[in-house]
């Protein structure tokens, strides 16, 4: 699914630049649920950032089912984003102007995918994360998790191969991490492969694999036993 | 362009986001107001001055005689200088091709009356050329002619106030007005755009005014124009040449001022062209004033705008926008806020200075408004300014990596 060799990524900091991947080697197989932790600089959000084609790297081969991704013009990379990937963020980044069936109708949207279809289609993720009656409602009105899954919806709704999360559960309190964390392992179960950035222990415990990342250089890679949200919720 | 999917997206970002769309608008809104208010008043001011000189002829020169006040040649001072129809051959003749339209003037005060209408009018009795002089508008008949002076026909035109105040309701024309006894027929009724004055006037045959009232050959003033092919330096060096001629012909000096007047109006001409030229120079100024300034505002609005949704762009990047689909929702919307803004300004600048207008006349602007096609114009540079002013920042939004963009809150 996902193939990465000696990859290498520096950000120019005045003068000097600040060297934060320094040769990562990653494999990650389909249906794989994967948690890279690390503490803050350690390159665990732009490792994230560079497979998701929100940003570049610097040297290094990234392969993303069978595809190299390199050099890729905008036009490109935001197709490839579009098919491949979906995303959620800690700060949800959901457009705060629409409501939630049409900001999980967006990726449909770049898909060329007419109004009816989309509508009913983003209905039908909405209705996944159990959001179906608050379709119409802006992002203000809803809470932090709710928030959350429309995002979830959103990242689903264009069918990626890959979903990938930036401290999905950053912004949430305990009891909603552990509901969206839940939410997240049925996924998985579904046979969707995920990548998680997380510094928190137990959410880590929660997936399949952890790869824990410290000043830009894998340290540990190690399958561990799947701790199931659903037991705290 | 067309795509539906396109405009929704874009109706719902102005709806959602209307206190940044009408703040935008308005700047645009009130650049056109602005440019449509200030155009009509530096139109009206310009209408003011055509319509001052639109009574005569601009190209007309004015000559009449008076009293010597130097002796010269042997003359004394004090000597009569009287005009006569061979002067005014003399001066058609001479200048051949200078001259455009040539006519004599008597000046007669008389007793009109129609039945038991009476009034008393000025007599002027002219050449037929005396109608393109003064641009008087033949209403119904027709105006003096050659045959009538040759001639020597008792006919009249008539203003349009002297049909009202004598015949009331009923037709001038045709029917026989008396002056100071004599029977005139009425051929025509003309209408002046020199005011009322101008319109309480009666014309006659020249040649049947010298018969009836002194039995001489003389006249009072001689209006001519000259060829409008001339520049106002060579019109006015026409002038003194004819002045010069007209002076040697009656023998007085050439420093007297008072026995021989040629006025002409080439002189008043040039510096009201000139006024109107730089009337022209300030609308020209204003104009592109207001329009730079919107196009600022446009541009301003343009950059904040961007800035502003410098997220969005990312959010919408991170799900599959291409760059192109980012550039065109940004600039579709300004292009149509700037342009129903630009409607509205457009239509309320009219609005004022329809409203205003009439009430503005005692301040010499008469007539303000503005061609639609230049404010149209206006808009639809202030689009393309707004355009072009939204797409270089907006390509740089498109070109920002999704992840700058989303970092930044």
């Amino acid at each position: 699914m996902l193939n990465i060799k000696k990859l290498h990524k520096s950000y120019p900091i005045g003068d000097s630049s600040l060297h934060v991947l320094k040769g990562i080697d990653l494999s990650v197989d389909s249906g794989e649920m994967v948690a890279i932790m690390g503490s803050s600089g350690s390159g665990k959000s732009t490792l994230l950032n560079i497979i998701g084609m929100l940003d570049e790297a610097d040297e290094g081969e990234y392969i993303l089912d069978g595809v190299p991704i390199k050099n890729l013009t905008e036009k490109k990379a935001a197709i490839y984003r579009n098919k491949f990937l979906g995303f959620i963020f800690q700060s949800f980044n959901l457009i705060n102007y629409k409501n939630a069936l049409d900001n999980v109708a967006l990726p449909l949207y770049y898909q060329g995918m007419k109004r009816q279809e989309r509508q009913e289609l983003a209905l039908f993720h909405l209705g996944k994360v159990g959001l179906e009656p608050w379709a119409h409602h802006l992002p203000n009105e809803l809470s932090g998790g709710q928030k959350q899954r429309v995002a979830i919806a959103r990242a689903l709704a264009a069918n990626p191969k890959l979903l990938l999360a930036d401290e999905p559960t950053g912004a949430l309190d305990t009891k909603t991490s552990y509901e969206i964390m839940e939410f997240i392992q049925q996924l998985n179960d579904e046979g969707k492969t995920i990548l998680i950035v997380t510094h928190e222990e137990d959410i880590a415990q929660m997936c399949k694999r952890i790869v824990r990342l410290k000043d830009g250089l894998i340290m540990e890679d190690e399958k561990v036993e799947q701790v199931r949200a659903s037991q705290y919720v | 362009m067309f795509d539906r999917d396109l405009w929704r997206e874009i109706f719902q970002s102005i709806n959602m986001n209307r206190t940044r769309s009408v703040l935008s608008g308005f700047t645009v809104a009130f650049a056109i107001l602005l440019f449509t208010i200030l155009f009509g008043i530096a139109n009206g001011l310009n209408n003011t001055f055509a319509e001052a000189f639109a009574d005569d002829a601009n190209n007309s020169i004015f000559i009449q005689s008076g009293t010597t006040t130097k002796a010269n040649k042997g003359y004394q001072a004090g000597r009569q200088i009287q005009f006569k129809n061979k002067d005014y051959d003399y001066i058609k003749e001479e200048y051949g091709d200078d001259v455009q339209f040539i006519t004599s003037r008597i000046y007669l005060n008389v007793n009109a009356s129609f039945r038991n209408e009476k009034n008393s009018y000025s007599v002027r009795a002219v050449h037929p050329d005396h109608q393109f002089l003064e641009n008087t508008k033949i209403k119904e008949g027709r105006y003096i002619n050659q045959l009538d002076l040759d001639n020597k026909s008792k006919v009249v035109v008539i203003g349009r106030l002297v049909e009202e105040d004598l015949f009331l309701k009923t037709t001038a024309l045709g029917k026989y007005l008396s002056l100071n006894g004599l029977q005139y027929k009425i051929v025509g009724i003309f209408t002046d755009d020199g005011g009322d004055n101008e319109e309480r006037l009666i014309y006659m045959p020249v040649s049947t005014a010298q018969r009836v009232y002194g039995n001489n050959d003389y006249v009072d003033q001689i209006n001519l124009t000259y060829n409008p092919n001339m520049n106002y330096n060579k019109a006015i060096a026409f002038s003194n040449t004819l002045t010069k001629d007209l002076k040697d012909r009656f023998d007085v000096a050439s420093s007297d001022q008072r026995a021989i007047r040629v006025r002409n109006l080439a002189n008043e001409s040039k510096t009201v062209n000139q006024m109107t030229f730089g009337l022209g120079v300030i609308i020209i100024v204003i104009g592109f004033g207001t329009l730079i300034a919107g196009i600022v505002g446009v541009s301003n609005i343009m950059i904040f705008i961007v800035k502003e949704r410098t997220k969005e762009i990312g959010i919408r990047k991170a799900l599959g926008a291409s760059p192109k689909s980012i550039i065109s929702i940004i600039l579709m919307e300004s292009v149509l806020i700037t342009a129903i803004a630009g409607y509205v300004g457009l239509l309320i600048g009219m609005g004022v200075l329809e409203f205003v207008g009439p009430s503005l006349e005692k301040y010499f602007i008469k007539d303000p408004s503005v061609s639609i096609t230049l404010v149209i114009g206006a808009t639809i540079t202030l689009i393309i300014a707004g355009g072009i002013a939204g797409y270089l920042p907006a390509k740089k939004a498109s070109k920002i990596k999704p992840i700058v963009a989303l970092r930044d809150d």
